[in-house]
């Protein structure tokens, strides 16, 4: 498991029924690309978050697959339709087979 | 992750060693990882909006945004790359619009192509130019 | 020091955009004007500040390199979402509440909550409790570290502090940075302009050659800013981390190709005294987002 990965959401606490809301990621990852080499010149292994899923209630909202190109700390930003109370389910997905994880509770108003 | 000075421009030379090949060696690679997502279709251009600044102050972290209403899927292809993929965005059934946003590295100058797969099957395309600056001190 | 009339500099500064041209990149005329930094459009951060007395004219006016910035740039710090840095700053909050070191204690256990610390960042670095020194932030952390916590000191530039550095100067975001020149610092001030006004390297460089000479100009393909340090650390989009005040000071006194002094050096400290005094009055804006 890369050091130092921390994810962060940013959800409403509240929507009406039927609402789109807006939501952001971010997660503290290097995403070391595999193009580069080390001061010996040996080559740094890739390692990325390769996948990035939102499901609410159960349902997928976002299904992202992620190539090196995608930014260290990689962030997305997307809306997600609500229909009913319930929870956010954020899953993350490293190379090295470290599964990072977050969820969210909206309730409504 | 860090690029130094140096990584950045073997980075920018492996570009300029692809622009002196023959067009149709370059213009394949893009094609072939569009043809992949498409299944060999060829998508038309517009039905899907692609937001990237003009100028990116720093190839690392370039903020970019795909929309396309009625898609079930957009990908977007960075023609200038040493890796054509960037990211897959899929939809699912709670999604609350066809839109996304992410950050991105472009290694140079380049065109940055979205492609998105519509609930009928068909494909969409469109591209935008970023030119990427190598700052003074910054750079 | 007399500054270059501003014609001069508008001209110089066409020049150079017009030499861009040549190779298709638009200038974009430097600093913007007409805009606000209002964060999570409820925090309005002071962008611009009447220059301090003790530059004597130096500067027209002191601006936040948020200004130089290009519109995606400025856009990723009026956010707390959008700005990467906050990842950081929220892991230097989980470090505060954390024991460490022999004695058991967090920073916590003396300070209460890490809110009770605003203002702190506004007034670094200052001298020293005991008053024969002059400490930057990381100072204080460590001290709290080594002599209260048991605890070893934290690198300079290692994570633990820049996150630390980060969460505490968010404590102090929209105060005015309000350093003491005047008393046991003044040596210390007059040290860091001495430097400020040195040029160092095989460019013959100072710092005023580039951020009070030419601010608002381009350096190659980058805007030049007046290279006032209220927003550190920042998050760089280069290095997508955290980079510390002397760990700036540093890469510019590496880019006029000088040997450089070394973060956390009594010159650095000086330095960082000295810059900090010339943006007084403008926001502490811990933590921005620059290219």
């Amino acid at each position: 498991m890369a050091s130092n990965v921390k994810p962060r959401v940013k959800v409403p606490k509240s929507a009406s029924a039927g609402e789109v809301v807006t939501i952001k990621t971010l997660i503290s990852h290097p995403m070391e690309s595999g193009q580069r080499k080390d001061s010996a010149g040996q080559p740094i292994p890739r390692q990325i978050i390769n996948r990035f899923t939102c499901d609410f209630n159960g349902q997928n909202a976002l299904d992202v697959t992620l190539e090196p190109a995608v930014s260290t700390n990689p962030y997305f930003e997307f809306d997600v339709r609500v229909d009913a109370a319930g929870e956010f389910h954020f899953t993350w997905y490293d190379d090295d087979g470290s599964i990072y994880e977050e969820r969210k509770s909206i309730t409504l108003a | 992750m860090h690029f130094t000075r140096r990584e950045a421009l073997a980075l920018g030379l492996g570009g300029i060693t692809a622009a002196a090949l023959p067009l149709p060696a370059l213009a394949s690679k893009v094609d072939d990882a569009i043809a992949a997502f498409t299944g060999g279709a060829t998508p038309a251009e517009g039905g899907v909006t692609l937001t990237a600044p003009e100028i990116a102050e720093n190839g690392n972290t370039v903020p970019i945004a795909v929309d396309a209403p009625g898609a079930v899927a957009v990908a977007v292809f960075a023609t200038g790359n040493p890796e054509t993929g960037v990211v897959t965005f899929r939809f699912g059934p709670a999604a609350g619009s066809r839109m996304a946003s992410t950050r991105v590295r472009l290694a140079k100058t380049q065109d940055v192509i979205a492609v998105a797969q519509m609930e009928d099957g068909s494909f969409a395309r469109t591209s935008a130019t970023v030119k990427v600056t190598i700052g003074g001190c910054g750079g | 020091m007399q500054k270059a009339p501003r014609m001069a500099r508008a001209l110089a500064g066409a020049l150079a955009a017009a030499a861009l041209a040549g190779s298709a990149i638009q200038a974009s005329a430097d600093p913007v004007e007409g805009v606000d930094l209002v964060v999570n459009n409820e925090i309005t951060l002071t962008t611009r500040a009447p220059a301090p007395a003790h530059l004597d004219g130096a500067l027209p006016e002191v601006m936040s390199g948020w200004l130089f910035r290009e519109d995606a740039t400025r856009a990723m710090q009026m956010d707390d979402f959008d700005n990467p840095a906050m990842v950081f700053a929220d892991m230097g909050r989980d470090l505060w509440g954390t024991t460490d070191g022999a004695e058991g204690k967090s920073c916590a256990s003396c300070h209460g909550n890490i809110e009770e610390m605003r203002g702190v960042r506004a007034h670094m670095p200052r001298i020293s409790p005991a008053g024969d020194d002059l400490w930057s932030m990381e100072n204080f952390v460590n001290n709290c570290r080594t002599t209260r916590m048991g605890a070893e000191a934290w690198g300079w530039d290692s994570n633990e502090m820049m996150n630390m550095t980060a969460a505490l100067s968010l404590q102090s975001r929209g105060l005015p940075v309000d350093v003491a020149i005047d008393g046991p610092a003044a040596p210390w001030w007059e040290k860091g302009r001495e430097i400020y006004y040195t040029r160092f390297g095989q460019l013959e460089l100072a710092c005023s050659n580039c951020h009070q000479d030419h601010f608002g100009d381009m350096i190659r393909a980058d805007h030049l800013s007046q290279g006032q340090i209220n927003g550190f650390p920042v998050y760089r989009l280069k290095t997508a981390g955290l980079v510390s005040i002397h760990n700036r000071f540093k890469g510019c006194v590496r880019d006029t190709r000088a040997e450089t002094f070394k973060p956390g050096s009594a010159e650095f400290r000086a330095l960082e005294l000295y810059v900090a005094s010339r943006g007084q009055g403008l926001s502490v804006e811990g933590v921005s987002v620059r290219p």
